[in-house]
């Protein structure tokens, strides 16, 4: 183990601070990770595309301003995996899909532009299911990325590059967007914390919209307190967003460190459990619904009736407003043309181009979606899953008159095998069964891990709940169930990920 | 694309058989400064492509946010038009492709519209005609396609297209009538009539330049037309591209005496859009509803709902300026001038000007004279608008007092007014620069009328004889002397006395 790999092991947090006493340059931390990528990433394809230069630029800058005293941000310094699905003034944005090959926007994203406010080093672009449409990066243009638990599992997805280069340490801090479930379920399979803010907390202005209503940028860390550090410098009111919450941010770093759930009321949600759950997911969720009770929260069992109509409907909405977002990428003003020979129209080059740079995931979902809302079909699908949204909506209302937070798995299921679901898409979909109520409703969610489970020892998630704006109640349990099961196990839980080893003892590499 | 004429009817037979209904879907860019969802400038002219941004070009990520004043445009527009505003509403996305459509969605409304079911009065002769309004929404603009290449400057046949984004964006505001029946002969008339009357209360409202050759106003008509006495309407036809008030009229009648030939021949109306062509006055046939779009509305989920305040709302309605018919009639009953003046006013877009001009002190017969003639022959030989010509209605009014109080004679004016529009000054300026003031000194008058008695004695003679006519060869002759500063009738009264013929003139 180099000093460098060292560097990565830190939290955010950590590095945060030394950067801040001067004990390490963010340039000594960059190059740190920039080497742990160059090293790894052939194994885990976590990244698109590597800035390392535009990187290295920004942690000089950063060490440069505090050379001259200036006071920097909570993650000044810190290095930073952010989503294909950002724009980027000065890195290709791909969102996953060929037909955006090579584009460079000419704008940042208010996430790029407040992380690189905030003195934050974006170390690259990172994979993504094409226009984030899927459970697995498989449905990537370039290519899936993997887990570093077990380089043969997928990492989850949408945000599965950002979820993989986090949990292979080739970037304390990630940035996924979650719109059924994209950033908490590749956590849960990662064995991070992964955090869906409250819908209009984060800023969707160049974030390359999937669907609209459901779209939620948010952060992917190592610890609790990472991902509340990041959460606050991320989120907040943008005037650009019709759809963002003027609001103050709530106050998520302090309930982190809080980490205290005495006499808070915990619903476990009874419809999120039984038949197509791993018997190993609910096993560690039982556990950790127990420990929470030993921590002092009153636990109570809620019921959601509809909770089994959010994924149906989720598939209505969310390709109605796909089938909408994506129309623009025609091949008139920006990424792939196919087809313009001279002689072909501009109808038959955008038909073209379409048909060549859209894969199979996002095609059908445009399909789906196009017919949902054609007329004479509306009112029986989209407008009956605005409904069902509405109802489901009201099921939380309900439930957090009894509640303070619900509580579930965050996924059904582990990390399943590359190819294994690629051809069933219903299975595929299933990944956010538990996830997508959330998104419906707007509320905020966060998956922490609650340990291993016990058949295939890979990482299991408990989702937490919580009203709209009430994003503070999420860290706060997942700070308590964090620190006490790193107690009890004595080492944070991703020391256990041992899949890059495996896979360099298997190169007859050393990979970490 | 060429077709072949299709068969018509003569309007007045075609009327005779057959009642039409009319109606009008009519947008216009409103004049907020900046676009209707991004801070892009709303110029027109400019370079192509360079009032764009992420937004109103569509780029991934990019998202709208609505522009305040376009809203406010439009709630006055309604309440004007005496439609109910809505207290909730939401935009909605229009969704098809096509090139200058940078999303391939446009941000239109579709059920829920701004403000719904209004009406306005339309003057058709001494006639009122009430349009109802079914609805005024708020709407994005389209960027502009220019087709290079090929005959018709169509898409079909063109060698490459250039698109321009600038207009993309543009806050657009459709307001859609009812059908209106019962009109007979003169829908053609009730349909320029209204698109005349909609434009003057757009330009009353400050809403929106409302030009309709720069395309800030732009109409597409309805017609269908059913037998006479029959109580259901016909099959309705879409004419698009009718870009002037003269096509509108033109456009109506052109449907109705093709449709007229069709049912004649015992055919059936095809529902179609129509394009109209400005140098023929005929349509010719575009899509067909078989082929319409199913445009795929669904709530804009990138914007909140629009939720106005009603108080604002009322805020708004009590700062409406007073509007175009109600002017018309104060205007008419103060400048106690004949509905036909009043008319022919508002057609040379003079009505404001003229009541400007009396307000200074001008006579009303006088000011409506030198507006229409003297000064609109100038706007229309310099081609812009007779209020943009550089002189005023105070101007026109000192004018008028100097010819009134015979100063000036209406030559001499003339002769002023070219000062002024030449930028030499204000008309007392420019008759001291000029010298232009009438010569009253009775000295040189009559040494100038004695030197041409002198100058033509046979003339002279002949008016001695009685011949009166002939005085008016003198007349000129001291008119010229003159420079023609003299007034005219004053000369011939003192060559006549002159000449013993006082009491002849």
């Amino acid at each position: 183990m180099t000093s460098s790999t060292d560097l990565t092991r830190l939290t955010a947090a950590d590095m945060a601070a030394a950067v801040a006493a001067g004990e390490i340059s963010a340039v000594e931390l960059t190059t740190a990770h920039l080497t742990r990528i160059a090293e790894t990433d052939v194994h885990v394809r976590a990244f698109l595309h590597v800035a390392a230069d535009g990187a290295l630029a920004a942690a000089r800058a950063i060490d440069e301003r505090r050379a001259a005293g200036e006071a920097l941000g909570p993650l000044a310094g810190v290095p930073l995996a952010l989503k294909d699905v950002f724009t980027t003034a000065d890195m290709p944005t791909t969102c996953g899909s060929k037909i955006l090959a090579g584009w460079q926007p000419p704008y940042d994203a208010t996430i790029t532009a407040r992380l690189r406010g905030a003195g934050v080093v974006i170390l690259g672009k990172t994979n993504m299911d094409e226009f984030a449409m899927g459970s697995s990066t498989e449905n990537s243009a370039f290519g899936a990325s993997r887990n570093p638990w077990d380089l043969s599992r997928v990492p989850g997805g949408s945000s599965g590059g950002s979820a993989a280069a986090v949990a292979a340490f080739e970037a304390p801090l990630g940035i996924g967007t979650d719109t059924g479930g994209s950033i908490r379920q590749p956590a849960a399979v990662c064995g991070l914390v992964g955090v869906k803010p409250t819908y209009g907390g984060s800023s969707r202005y160049g974030l390359v919209a999937f669907a609209s209503s459901l779209d939620t940028p948010g952060p992917l860390a190592r610890t609790v307190l990472d991902a509340a550090l990041l959460h606050e410098v991320m989120s907040g009111h943008d005037p650009c967003d019709s759809t963002s919450l003027d609001a103050p941010v709530p106050p998520v770093a302090a309930a982190a460190r809080r980490a205290d759930v005495a006499g808070l009321r915990v619903g476990v949600v009874k419809e999120l459990a039984g038949d197509g759950y791993a018997s190993g997911v609910l096993t560690r969720f039982n556990e950790a619904v127990e420990l929470l009770e030993t921590l002092g929260a009153k636990v109570t069992e809620v019921s959601c009736p509809h909770f089994g109509y959010g994924l149906p409907a989720y598939y209505l909405i969310a390709p109605s407003e796909a089938s909408s977002n994506l129309a623009r990428f025609d091949a008139m003003r920006y990424g792939l043309r196919t087809g313009d020979d001279g002689t072909a129209s501009a109808e038959e080059v955008m038909s073209l181009t379409r048909a060549a740079g859209f894969g199979a995931e996002v095609k059908r979902r445009i399909m789906l979606g196009t017919y949902a809302l054609s007329s004479g079909y509306y009112d029986a699908y989209y407008g009956k899953a605005q409904q069902v949204r509405t109802l489901i909506a009201r099921d939380f209302a309900a439930a957090f008159e009894q509640a303070d937070v619900l509580v579930s798995p965050t996924t059904p299921t582990t990390a399943f095998s590359l190819g294994e679901r690629v051809d069933d898409p219903m299975a595929m979909y299933l990944a956010d069964l538990c996830t997508i109520p959330g998104n419906l409703a707007g509320n905020a969610a966060l998956s922490v891990p609650c340990g291993l489970a016990p058949e295939d020892g890979l990482p299991v998630g408990l989702q937490i709940m919580a009203p709209v704006l009430a994003d503070d109640r999420l860290y706060r349990v997942a700070a308590a169930v964090e620190a006490a099961l790193d107690q009890r196990r004595g080492h944070p839980l991703l020391d256990d990920a041992n899949g890059l080893e495996r896979a360099g003892d298997a190169d007859g590499e050393a990979v970490r | 694309m060429t077709q072949a004429p299709e068969r018509t009817v003569p309007f007045e037979e075609a009327v005779a058989r057959y009642e039409p209904v009319i109606g009008l879907e009519t947008h216009v860019e409103l004049g907020t400064r900046s676009k209707m969802f991004c801070g892009c400038p709303t110029v027109f002219g400019a370079e192509p492509n360079t009032a764009v941004c992420p937004v109103c070009l569509g780029l991934p990520g990019s998202l709208p946010v609505t522009n305040k004043a376009a809203i406010e445009y439009t709630i006055r527009i309604g309440l004007a038009l005496n439609c109910s505003i809505a207290s909730w509403c939401r935009f909605a996305r229009k969704n098809y492709f096509y090139p200058d459509m940078p999303k391939n969605y446009q941000i239109s409304q579709y059920d829920e519209p701004l403000c719904t079911d209004g009406w306005l009065d339309v003057e058709v002769g001494v006639e009122i005609v009430r349009i109802g309004i079914e609805r005024v929404h708020l709407e994005e603009d389209t960027g502009k396609s220019l087709h290079v290449g090929g005959a018709t400057g169509r898409i079909h046949g063109a060698d490459y297209s250039l698109v321009d984004y600038n207009r993309a964006g543009i806050p657009l505001v459709e307001v859609v009538t009812k059908p209106v029946p019962g009109t007979g002969s003169l829908a053609p008339v009730v349909a320029r009539a209204y698109v005349t009357e909609l434009r003057d209360l757009m330009r009353s409202l400050d809403v929106s330049d409302v030009r309709m050759e720069q395309g800030s106003l732009r109409c597409d008509v309805n017609t269908s037309i059913a037998q006479a006495g029959s109580a259901q309407w016909g099959k309705r036809t879409e004419t698009k591209n009718v870009n002037s008030l003269r096509s509108v009229e033109r456009a109506v009648r052109s449907e109705i005496e093709r449709q007229a030939a069709i049912l004649d021949a015992g055919g059936r109306v095809v529902q179609e859009t129509r394009h109209f062509h400005e140098n023929t006055g005929t349509t010719t046939a575009g899509r067909s509803k078989e082929e319409a779009q199913d445009y795929r509305y669904f709530p804009e989920p990138d914007l909140v709902p629009m939720e106005p305040a009603p108080e604002w709302v009322e805020e708004i309605g009590s700062a409406l300026p007073e509007l175009p018919s109600a002017r018309r009639a104060r205007l008419q009953a103060e400048l106690g001038l004949p509905e036909s003046d009043i008319t022919a006013l508002r057609n040379a877009g003079a009505l404001d000007l003229v009541a400007e001009t009396v307000a200074q002190g001008a006579p009303p017969e006088q000011a409506r004279n030198w507006w229409l003639t003297e000064l609109a022959r100038r706007a229309n030989e310099a081609g812009i608008a007779l209020a943009l010509l550089p002189i005023t209605p105070a101007q026109v009014a000192r004018i008028c007092a100097l010819v009134e109080s015979g100063e000036l004679s209406n030559r001499l004016a003339r002769q002023v007014l070219d000062g002024v529009l030449a930028g030499e000054g204000s008309p007392d300026e420019v008759v001291a620069a000029r010298g232009l003031a009438v010569v009253t000194d009775a000295g040189v008058l009559a040494a100038a009328v004695d030197e041409a008695i002198a100058a033509k004695p046979d003339v002279a003679a002949k008016v001695r004889d009685g011949k009166v006519q002939a005085a008016g060869g003198l007349v000129g002759d001291v008119m010229r002397a003159t420079g023609g500063k003299a007034d005219a009738a004053a000369v011939k009264q003192l060559i006549l006395q002159r000449l013993g013929q006082a009491g002849q003139a």
